[in-house]
């Protein structure tokens, strides 16, 4: 059952190729950093830089394999009436790596969300985790294999302790089988285990203190970590974050970051939706952008975010900046304007 | 008025077969909402089946009274499966109308003359007593003190459901401080989010309606053992008087469902005195029939005021509230 | 506990001498075979009236004692009496059946002088013998307190052309009562998809219409005015309803299911009202189960009948005409479909919840008068009697959605009198209660309703 659970020793990814990168976005972050920008400014678009990146096997297009992808998707179609909300016609997600999903309001990324984590049936499409099939699978088996979701409006278990949420995580328990929950010395040591683990998270996330109190005291910005906390709990492979830093105050943000560059660096593969197109440039090593439920564009973030069709899905066809100006941080030069 | 036996009344009626199964119901209806949030009202159904399966076991089949108890229960499991399979991904509202269907499907099963060759339609059952009265290990006589003075029969039918009801506190106490139980409340308060974290809410749901409909249907037989199986008993109303007890002492507590039900009846029958008498004095412009149906009007009040006042009934936190969504 | 320990034993007496028992006579079925003739059946009042009960526990008197009024029937066939024939009177919430003796006749007791329908079970008939004439009879009292029932048989030759004309003839009963499901289901389905509130206490709504009814004739109005009188009051009475209990409750802010819990104490509470007012009996309007007039090919209809099917017709066009047409009602269809965005819109949503609770209860009333006439008789607990069907019809339809509830209405009429070619009359809300679980098992949000968006 927690076949998912990862070995970070054992991940595919050089340990070495993950820490800088890692500091590389603590550094721009600061905004210190122009070199990578400026490169991906400058340099036109070759077979090379997207070999660099060593994620994709061709230049960066909508569907483009990838070396080693996690999760496969084709043809995946959802309607809602005459509204075609999601209309993908294939995908792949790049394994040990962070992918943003970006793409204007309405685009359909919290459907496409739905769709593969099996919260949604799509009309027409396959995707497989892991070269499993998971079309028809329900959305709590496609969890135990290992890809949990968080949802874009945070779901807080209100009336239970932040302690309990994030126990309630742990997969693989023996006391969650109603024949052994009424004998409480099979599950007891297991519960203990458990605990602890959860305390170490509640710890990094900064909620230690918070720990016996109910959820549905938190407030927004914690509710997020909460949330992220506890999909962590169930020690995945692949998650699915929906906007995690949507609504949380800039203090919190960093820590949220980092913990995202984390995940990676304990081996896991990140699929996180963002608008704050600076975040997304500094934390996702590729970026899918999807406009009116297709796939616009894929890349790496500097180029995709020069790509035209890019820039024509949030601003318009008459605008070509830098779709970084969105935030109101960089010129069209990259640089960080004060 | 006839103050002493008014009350003699209502302290042994809190000590009634009724009492004790409708703690039975009230804390299976527990499980049910309190712990997982189901928003149930097809007590009444699991109710009738375990009454009538007791009765139709013992009299049709020839069966012992443990063998027609196990039927019961037996009976209920298939019931919460059947009423489980179709409902239990329905949105609360459409659950709450669902079940009530399924428990009125259920009684008119039981009261239509298609089954009268077992069930006796709409004249109901009775004369099942003897299997059980024939275990009856307390010698015969009356014993007791005060408006607690039953006969030897009398307070093996209390005595048993008694024990049932301990049985039942113990396994709910069991289960909802485990893992298990944590992950039904996680349910109550968002399935989704349990979902999300590789939980069978499905699968864990049903098994919270069968657990509480077994309770529900146990009740049932508690509350026929000592009389008789009516099929006009298990109307909607039975549902939400079991609801109204459950609320009043709070539905996600483990005592809740007791001092509820304990509550409930210890008030209606009060008042079952109090208000006829009151009539027969005059005291209140209406029949003394007139008068007795009247507490039925003051427990839809006390239903709508214990709802919108004190959510979490007498024995709940107030910060567990009830109700979420 | 001993009295009602013995109920099997003293009820199942009689029975036994009906269903399983051999009946001393060996006439059940050779004698009767081959005949040809049809025949009338009579009945000789004065003589059953006088004659004391000689054979209590026979099966064929039943109630006789508890109650003051009787009604006999006598079944007979080529002049003959028919004995071992089952008899089933039901109406007003009571129902007793008796077996017919050696002299082809049944007597039951019945609580109040109200009509009854007096029922035969084919079934139980000889073979190759069917009733000719009516089945079920409806049987009203006179001053007299007992009323006669007969019944014509003759041989059963027609049975295809029977059943197509039964079919047709429920069909139309059907329609007759959905298009009365239909005015108390738009009225509830309206409520509920502007304010979200399940309302359980839409059932005494209904039960409401009826009774003002009947206290506006009994206070002397024509029965038209009366009943004109009472839609009003409904009206009004589910504006106070609102305006006492669910507005401030709205503002303050109560969840939707704590609501619907509160709806289930308002309805005991005025169930339990009504029954301290007008008793646990039956009362009539004027012109209930009058003569029923060929109207063509099988299909019979009282005046009632025809006048209450016009008249659901009519309401339900106008509130028709009111939804899709004038800017009220296209308001209230868009407060129904998002109540927020409607708000935002700058709907006046609360002005539109007060008017829609103004119409949902003069439907209901409107529709308890009618159901008074169809089922028939004003009892205290009328409304709940048919508040699942309602609820059926709505969630059929989805919640929320008018038209839907329209055509769950007019399905779930029809349902429930078809299905009784096939299945006991005393089951036939089963068959419409099963098929609300039926389709929630393939549509959870209902036919047209619409799927709620996850995450
Ligand atoms: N359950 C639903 N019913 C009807 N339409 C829906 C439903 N869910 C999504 N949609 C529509 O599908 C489209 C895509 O919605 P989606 O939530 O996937 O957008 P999104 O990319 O996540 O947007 P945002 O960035 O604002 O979160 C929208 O037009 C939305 O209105
Ligand atoms: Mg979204």
């Amino acid at each position: 059952m927690s076949s998912s659970s990862p070995d970070p020793t054992a991940s595919d990814a050089p340990e070495a190729a993950d820490a800088p990168l890692s500091q590389d976005a603590a550094q721009e972050l600061e905004g210190i950093d122009e070199d990578t920008v400026v490169e991906t400014l400058e340099v036109e678009p070759t077979h090379e830089i997207h070999h660099a990146t060593g994620l994709a096997t061709g230049p960066g297009a909508p569907g483009v394999a990838k070396v080693d992808p996690i999760l496969v998707a084709d043809h995946i179609t959802r309607s809602f009436g005459g509204n075609k909300a999601v209309d993908v016609d294939h995908l792949e997600i790049p394994r040990n790596a962070i992918t943003a999903l970006i793409g204007p309001n309405g685009a359909g990324k919290t459907t496409l969300f739905n769709l593969l984590s099996g919260f949604d049936k799509p009309d027409t499409g396959e995707w497989s985790f892991n070269g499993r099939s998971l079309a028809g699978i329900p959305a709590f088996k496609s969890a135990r294999l290992g890809q949990v979701r968080t949802f874009q409006l945070t779901k807080v278990l209100a009336r239970l302790t932040v302690l309990e949420s994030m126990k309630l995580g742990a997969n693989g328990q023996r006391g969650e089988s109603i024949w052994q929950a009424v004998v409480p010395p099979l599950w007891k040591s297991q519960e203990r285990e458990i605990e602890e683990r959860a305390l170490g998270l509640l710890q990094k996330f900064k909620l230690f203190e918070k720990k016996d109190d109910y959820s549905a005291s938190l407030s927004g910005g914690q509710r997020k970590l909460l949330e992220m906390a506890r999909a962590l709990m169930t020690q995945p492979e692949f998650v699915l974050l929906d906007e995690p830093m949507a609504g949380v105050n800039p203090a919190l943000v960093q820590s949220l970051l980092d913990h995202v560059l984390d995940l990676k660096a304990e081996g896991m593969t990140v699929l996180f939706v963002e608008h704050d197109m600076h975040m997304v440039r500094h934390i996702a090593d590729w970026v899918v952008v999807m406009a009116e439920g297709r796939i616009v564009a894929e890349g790496p973030p500097g180029e995709v975010m020069k790509d035209p069709a890019v820039i024509d899905a949030y601003l318009g066809s008459h605008l070509d900046e830098d779709i970084g100006v969105i935030t109101g941080r960089y010129d069209e030069e990259g640089n960080r304007l004060p | 008025m006839n103050w002493g036996s008014i009350l003699d009344n209502t302290l042994s009626f809190m000590l009634s077969p009724e009492t004790i199964g409708f703690m039975l119901a009230a804390l299976g209806l527990a499980v049910h909402f309190g712990y997982a949030g189901l928003l149930n009202f097809g007590m009444a159904g699991f109710m009738a089946i375990g009454a009538y399966g007791y009765a139709i076991s013992i009299l049709s089949f020839g069966f012992p009274w443990w063998a027609a108890m196990l039927v019961s229960i037996v009976g209920a499991v298939i019931f919460a499966i059947l009423l489980g399979i179709p409902t239990l991904k329905l949105r609360g509202d459409y659950l709450a109308i669902v079940t009530i269907a399924a428990a009125e499907i259920v009684r008119l099963l039981f009261q239509s003359r298609v089954f009268d060759e077992w069930t006796n339609s709409a004249d109901g059952l009775g004369g099942y007593h003897d299997s059980f009265r024939s275990a009856n290990p307390i010698p015969e006589g009356t014993f007791g003190i005060g408006p607690w003075e039953f006969t030897s029969d009398q307070w093996w039918s209390r005595l048993f459901g008694l024990f049932l009801v301990a049985l039942g506190l113990l396994l709910v106490w069991l289960l909802m401080r485990s893992p298990w139980g944590r992950v039904l409340k996680g349910i109550r308060e968002d399935e989704d989010a349990v979902r999300s974290l590789g939980k069978n809410v499905y699968l864990y749901k049903m098994q919270a309606l069968i657990i509480g409909g077994v309770l529900g249907a146990l009740g049932g037989v508690v509350i026929a053992l000592p009389s008789a199986v009516i099929p006009q008993y298990y109307l909607p109303s039975l549902t939400f008087f079991v609801w109204t007890a459950l609320l009043l002492g709070g539905a996600a507590t483990l005592f809740g469902p007791i001092l509820g039900a304990v509550l409930y009846w210890g008030v209606m029958a009060f008042l079952a005195g109090l208000l006829p008498a009151m009539a027969n004095e005059g005291w209140l412009p209406m029949s003394s029939t007139a008068a007795g149906n009247f507490r039925f009007v003051l427990v839809g009040l006390a239903l709508m005021l214990l709802v919108a006042f004190r959510p979490q009934g007498l024995l709940g936190n107030k910060k567990e509230m009830t109700f979420v969504k | 506990m001993t009295t009602i320990g013995s109920l099997r034993r003293r009820r199942s007496a009689p029975r036994a001498s009906g269903a399983s028992t051999p009946a001393p006579g060996p006439q059940h079925t050779s004698p009767w075979r081959g005949l040809w003739l049809i025949v009338v059946t009579f009945f000789v009042v004065i003589l059953q009236a006088a004659a004391p009960a000689t054979a209590q526990g026979d099966g064929s008197q039943v109630n006789v004692e508890e109650h003051d009024q009787n009604i006999v029937a006598n079944v007979r066939y080529n002049n003959e009496p028919v004995a071992e024939v089952r008899v089933v009177v039901s109406g007003g919430g009571y129902e007793a059946e008796a077996v017919t003796n050696e002299r082809g006749q049944v007597r039951i007791g019945v609580p109040t002088t109200d009509p009854y329908e007096v029922l035969l079970d084919e079934e139980t008939l000889p073979e190759g013998v069917t009733v000719e004439g009516e089945n079920p009879i409806t049987v009203a009292f006179g001053s007299q307190f007992f009323a006669p029932a007969n019944f014509f048989l003759g041989e059963d030759v027609r049975e295809t052309a029977s059943f197509m004309s039964q079919f047709i003839e429920r069909f139309f009963n059907g329609i007759n009562f959905g298009l009365m499901l239909a005015l108390a289901s738009i009225g509830l389905s309206l409520i509920f998809g502007t304010t979200g509130l399940t309302n359980f206490a839409h059932a005494e709504m209904v039960t409401f219409g009826a009774i003002i009814a009947l206290w506006m004739w009994n206070l002397g109005l024509p029965i038209l005015l009366a009943i004109v009188v009472a839609v009003i009051a409904s009206g009004l009475f589910g504006w106070s309803f609102d305006a006492a209990l669910w507005r401030p409750l709205r503002r303050r802010g109560i969840g939707l299911v704590q609501m619907m819990i509160l709806t289930i104490g308002a309805s005991l509470a005025g169930r339990y009202i009504f029954l301290i007012f007008i008793g646990g009996g039956t009362s009539q309007l004027p012109g209930t189960g009058g003569v029923r007039h060929q109207i063509f090919g099988p299909v019979k209809l009282s005046t009632v009948d025809m006048v209450s099917m016009g008249l659901s017709l009519l309401v339900l066009l106008a509130v028709s005409y009111w939804l899709l047409r004038t800017r009220i009602g296209k308001a209230t269809r868009a407060v129904a479909d998002n109540r927020q965005l409607a708000s935002a819109s700058g709907i006046d949503v609360e002005s539109v919840t007060r008017i829609v609770w103004v119409i949902g209860g003069a439907l209901a009333g409107l529709s308890g008068v009618l159901w008074a006439y169809f089922r028939p008789g004003i009892k205290w607990d009328m409304g709940v009697q048919i508040l699942l069907l309602i609820f059926a019809a709505v969630v059929l339809g989805g919640l929320g959605t008018a038209f839907g509830a329209l055509i769950g209405s007019l399905v779930i009429g029809i349902l429930v009198e078809v299905s009784t070619l096939w299945i006991p009359s005393d089951i036939k809300y089963v068959g419409a209660l099963g098929v609300l679980v039926i389709v929630l098992l393939f549509r959870p949000q209902g036919l047209l309703g619409r799927r709620e968006r996850v995450g």
